[in-house]
């Protein structure tokens, strides 16, 4: 089984760039699965379901999605073996741009949208910079300066990804993309003793443990400070 | 090739002094650089926690990101070597197995070919064959050829430099951004020698294709459907990269599409055109008549389409006054008692 991680801001595309992938992979008569990783809802099974695609969703919940991810990925992984699939997707929002659920040797995708605004590969912290792929999505809605300038700085914060558009939409693209998902001298047996790319967001500090009550007597932990001071 | 290690030990300031593009990127890699004198291995080993955070990479992984990302630039900068002066497109198979009939398609730079057939029969199809230089590796089997060679697979994957420009009906400016500012961060991003004088021409041909004048300082969101249109084919015309443009149908309002075709092909551009337009259709050299998938037909425009082509060039004006006058508050009147008759018949 082949295993790979999808990532990207939330409306960006993600589900839309997959369906259409699966479309393309499906005609070589692999066998996809998804596993739809979510904070507080989700009906994104509903429509991979309809697809005809096996899919689980796991919604994380007041936990930070990337250590659900995280914490969950291994059984991911055993439930699509046991599903004899041979490309197992995982598609994960990164809420808060500094999602990086990527495994060291295990192919990592970001989907980023053309509408974002220029400044956004810039914002987007290892979703980006860690990524194995780019995927550009609604290139048909923005002008070709925006589209080039776009990619452009895509390729500036991450300059050794392959950069690509593709088209939720139309699917313009997606068979081309779906051409470098699928290895067949690649199988994943388990994910256990790998490594993460990158660490996670991080913190523990009063808040996490469910304190509710402002003020700096009830702060304790790993808290950081803005700084409002004059230059 | 570029030395990883040499590229640690040197300071901020000798890298962009020998890369003057790199300094975007260290602004793009959120790289706290209090002293450009010092070297990379300096300040890597000065970060704090949080700066470490921020920039992700260790020095190994900056140090070789940098390194792709100057390659990536001289690859980028040195693209008049690859001059695409023939598109060629061998046949392949329709949506049933069935071989297209015809021999090899060549299209050369400055030329323009209409692509005609109804929605769902495979247009989009062949412009994406066309995108990935397919080496009969897509659906449809197809070939594509650069100069009668098969291309760099670098037109496959690189982010700045992309074989097919695209010009389509619902594109919008989502920048805000005025005229000027967004055609000089366009020429930024292209790191060209001239801005100032490109930029300037951009924004005379933009006028002169647009059917109402637009300013230097106007938003780009503000512009009218036809402007926007204006600017962008004469943007993608000088600046674009991409040496194939591919434009799907160009809507006759506010803007003169003779004129903005003939922009492009100036520039030396190969033009494919989707279109169901007429008077578009045969602006083209030839068209391509796509059906189930596969290439029915290569048609070369005669001479007796060209003449049409004025007829329908006369029914065009004829509406277009029409619409002058209903915007001006004039009573429209009969054309003309032949046209009546032509179409009584």
């Amino acid at each position: 089984m082949n295993l790979v991680t999808f990532s990207g801001p939330p409306s960006s595309g993600k589900t839309a760039v997959i369906l259409k992938t699966i479309e393309a992979i499906q005609q070589r008569d692999l066998k996809v699965g998804v596993v739809k990783f979510d904070c507080l809802y989700t009906n994104d099974d509903e429509v991979y379901r309809k697809a005809g695609v096996p899919v689980k969703k796991g919604l994380s919940g007041s936990l930070c999605p990337d250590h659900y991810f995280v914490s969950n990925i291994e059984e991911v992984v055993q439930w699509g073996k046991e599903r004899e699939l041979d490309l197992l997707i995982t598609e994960s929002a990164g809420l808060c741009n500094r999602c990086s659920p990527y495994i060291k040797d295990i192919k990592a995708i970001c989907v980023i949208d053309n509408l974002s605004g220029i400044n956004t590969p810039k914002k987007i912290g290892p979703m980006l910079k860690t990524a194995d792929i780019v995927v550009i999505t609604k290139g048909d809605i923005v002008s070709q300066a925006e589209r080039e300038v776009f990619a452009s700085r895509v390729s500036t914060v991450n300059p050794d990804a392959m950069v690509m558009n593709v088209n939720g939409l139309t699917g313009q693209g997606a068979y081309e993309f779906s051409t470098l998902l699928y290895d067949d001298q690649d199988h994943i047996e388990t994910v256990t003793g790998k490594k993460l790319r990158f660490s996670m967001p991080s913190a523990m500090c009063s808040y996490c443990l469910g304190e509710t009550r402002i003020g700096e007597e009830h702060q304790l932990g790993n808290v950081r400070k803005i700084e409002l001071g004059d230059e | 090739m570029i030395n990883k290690e040499k590229i640690k030990n040197s300071t901020v300031n000798e890298i962009i002094e020998e890369y003057p593009y790199t300094e975007s990127f260290f602004e793009d890699q959120k790289l706290a650089v209090d002293d450009q004198d010092k070297s990379l291995r300096e300040i890597f080993s000065e970060l704090t926690v949080e700066e470490k955070e921020d920039v992700v990479f260790d020095i190994d992984k900056f140090a070789s990101s940098l390194v792709s990302h100057i390659s990536n630039m001289q690859e980028f900068l040195g693209e008049n070597d690859s001059v695409v002066g023939k598109l060629s497109i061998m046949p392949g198979k329709d949506k049933d197995g069935k071989q297209e009939n015809y021999s090899k398609l060549d299209i050369k730079s400055g030329e323009i070919i209409s692509i005609v057939g109804p929605t769902g029969s495979g247009k989009s199809r062949l412009l994406a064959d066309i995108e990935w230089t397919a080496q009969g590796d897509t659906p449809t089997d197809r070939q594509i050829l650069i100069n009668d060679e098969v291309p760099d697979k670098k037109w496959r994957f690189t982010g700045g430099k992309k074989l097919v420009a695209q010009l389509s009906q619902n594109m919008n400016f989502v920048m805000d951004l005025s005229v000027m500012e967004f055609l000089n961060l366009h020429a930024e991003s292209r790191l060209i020698d001239n801005q100032e004088e490109v930029v300037e021409r951009i924004f005379s041909e933009a006028n002169q294709l647009a059917g109402e004048q637009f300013g230097r300082d106007t938003q780009i969101t503000s512009l009218s459907g036809g402007q926007s249109r204006a600017l962008m084919i004469a943007d993608t015309a000088i600046l674009s990269s991409s040496p194939i443009i591919l434009i799907d149908e160009i809507e006759n309002a506010g803007i003169n599409r003779e004129k903005a075709l003939e922009l492009l092909v100036g520039e030396e551009k190969i033009v494919l055109m989707a279109t169901h337009d007429p008077i578009l259709a045969l602006m083209g050299d030839k068209r391509i008549i796509i059906n189930n998938g596969g290439i029915k037909d290569i048609i070369e425009t005669t001479t007796e389409e060209k003449e049409l082509m004025k007829e329908l060039k006369v029914l065009d004006k004829v509406l277009m006054d029409l619409r002058d006058d209903l915007r001006y508050g004039k009573n429209l009147s009969r054309i003309s008692e032949e046209l009546a008759a032509v179409k009584n018949a």
